[in-house]
């Protein structure tokens, strides 16, 4: 009987499997990289931003006035602006884009015309902002004779964001199992039954998710608002009546940002940064809420 | 009792033959049906649907006796489920689909025009295949139907009756409040029973409610539909034979034709149709010989 000369087997990577391990290593060591880059960039900015601004940021700054004089400008006006506008954008976008979002994907028949509306609002989306914001100072602004108030910047915001909440809110409802509809109407539930009690809440982190991210998109919106000319000189502080409130002149925190920015003057540099610093502050808080909520609820289900 | 016991010398080729071709539409043999002498719940006519352009029921008609299983079995794809959804209105989910025929409950046609599909469900209820509780607690599950149906009274009291009802009650009675997705499969099911209960219908509707348990939580669902029997009429789709054979009082065996087109071939007893099929068709499948 012959017995078969058995080489020695070597497990070591030779050759052809070699080569392509090399070059697997390679690849991932370069995704690592690229990925690495943009977030390095994004230190190195913010690093370069709270060192030139950090020291500015004292009580002073928050609660003064805009002035000419850079030591003495603050961002009272502008904050207190953003809070206006975007708490009356919330208003008006939210129950709008939520509302279309539940009646597209529960309610409205299945026909042309909702596909029509569909294609129309993913478009709308993608459209930029300072096109809300030509179309905020024809309609708002000049037709409706609002001025550049801050009724009409919320509105214009308000058209801005509404597209991409309709689309986050219509996914977030599309999440929800069928199974889950079949058992409420199996009980002889109605249809509005199902949905406001079953449909909706398991729905809800992924509709809150999108309506913060478009929060935060409207809170850092520029282009649009100047084009519907809000001031960046505002000296009063708006009432905390709604009915005056909201007929005034206003500016933003972006907008003081770029209004410091294109100042000569070396020291608005510093205030820009200072109010960089709180707005990127704000909008991460926005986000991590975002995330928490996202979270918290997907262990629920 | 005659037997249909046509089976010649076949080889196993001609076999798979002859099965195919008996397998063919056939128009349905009003011999095969038999009609159950009982008071009945549900008198399905000439019953037909179509998924759009698809027709997957053909002609189906029975008479479902009250207070009795009656189990609806059948190879994947012979339209047991349709006809099952057909008769709580919950096709009318899906969009496209076509209703001719009528399925009479207590004599009115669900698919009337004035009639309400809210109040067909509230009197039919239904156990889906896969259990699916709602994400909430316990309690809140079982009232969920009480509450949106109006029920005034006292709600912990119908909660502890449909969960006795089910054989809930014991397993759970210590924290009604923990959520119904935390209970192992076979005790969600009963809760979606228990759901079904709370609503006090007439009837409950189970589409194949074991196939997703385990065998020691299928036996408990079994003893319970016999126990639930004494109250509901229950009808029952199953693709287990042993299991008709031992939970149901009648049965029903569907088969699809050529182009899909479910159709009933026999019904009878469950004693009889198991024992003495009269149709081959039926014979082969209880006996094994495709499904």
């Amino acid at each position: 009987m012959q017995v078969e000369q058995i080489e020695p087997i070597d497990l070591q990577a030779t050759g052809a499997v070699a080569r392509r391990q090399a070059f697997s290593r390679v690849a991932r060591y370069f995704l690592l990289a690229v990925s690495l880059l943009g977030v390095a960039i994004l230190f190195v900015l913010a690093y370069i931003t709270i060192v030139e601004g950090v020291g500015r940021i004292n009580l002073d700054f928050l609660t003064n006035y805009p002035s000419r004089f850079a030591g003495q400008a603050g961002l009272r006006s502008s904050a207190l602006g953003t809070i206006w506008v975007l708490g009356t954008t919330i208003a008006l976008a939210i129950p709008v884009a939520v509302g279309t979002a539940i009646w597209i994907e529960e309610f409205a028949p299945k026909n042309a015309l909702l596909t029509f509306v569909k294609l129309n609002i993913a478009n709308l989306a993608g459209v930029p902002s300072i096109i809300y914001g030509i179309l905020g100072l024809a309609m708002f602004v000049r037709f409706a004779e609002l001025g550049p108030s801050i009724i009409a910047g919320a509105l214009t915001l308000a058209l801005m964001i509404i597209p991409m909440t309709v689309i986050a809110s219509q996914e977030a409802i599309k999440q929800v199992p069928p199974s889950l509809r079949e058992g409420s109407l199996a009980v002889g539930a109605t249809h509005w039954q199902t949905v406001w009690y079953h449909v909706l809440p398991s729905a809800l982190p992924g509709i809150i998710t999108g309506v913060i991210l478009s929060i935060s998109r409207a809170a850092g919106e520029t282009a649009a608002l100047i084009m519907i000319g809000a001031f960046s000189f505002i000296a009063f502080d708006h009432s905390l009546n709604p009915a005056e409130a909201l007929r005034d002149d206003f500016t933003t925190i972006p907008i003081q940002i770029y209004n410091w920015t294109i100042r000569p003057q070396e020291a608005f540099r510093q205030n820009a940064a200072a109010a960089i610093i709180l707005l990127m502050i704000a909008v991460f808080a926005l986000n991590l809420t975002a995330a928490v909520i996202r979270e918290r609820f997907r262990k629920a289900y | 009792m005659f037997s249909t016991n046509e089976v010649t010398e076949d080889t196993d080729s001609t076999l798979t033959d002859t099965l195919a071709s008996e397998r063919a539409d056939q128009p349905p043999r009003n011999d095969l049906i038999i009609e159950p002498a009982e008071p009945s719940v549900f008198g399905l006519g000439n019953l037909s649907l179509w998924y759009g352009q698809k027709q997957a029921l053909g002609d189906v008609s029975m008479k479902i006796p009250a207070t009795k299983v009656t189990a609806l079995i059948g190879p994947s794809g012979c339209g047991k489920t349709t006809l099952l959804s057909c008769l709580n209105r919950m096709n009318d989910l899906i969009p496209g689909v076509r209703i001719e025929g009528s399925v009479n409950y207590h004599g009115q046609n669900v698919y009337a025009k004035d009639i309400d599909p809210v109040e067909v469900r509230r009197r039919i209820g239904m156990v889906f295949q896969k259990p699916n509780p709602f994400p909430k607690s316990i309690f809140e599950n079982v009232a969920f139907g009480a509450r949106v149906n109006g029920y005034k009274g006292d709600m912990r009291e119908r909660v502890e009756e449909s969960l006795r009802q089910a054989a809930l009650w014991d397993e759970v009675s210590d924290d009604l409040k923990k959520s119904g997705l935390a209970l192992s499969g076979g005790q969600q099911q009963r809760l979606c029973i228990a759901r079904a209960l709370a609503v006090q219908p007439d009837v409950i509707l189970m589409d194949e409610p074991c196939s997703a348990l385990d065998p020691i939580a299928t036996l408990k669902i079994e003893d319970l539909i016999r126990e639930l029997v004494q109250d509901f009429t229950i009808i029952i789709v199953t693709h287990n034979m042993q299991q008709a054979a031992r939970v149901s009082d009648y049965t029903a065996f569907m088969l699809a034709g050529e182009r899909g087109v479910g159709q009933l071939v026999e019904y009878g007893p469950t004693r009889e149709l198991f024992t003495n099929p009269r149709d081959q068709r039926t014979e082969d499948y209880i006996t094994g010989r495709f499904g």
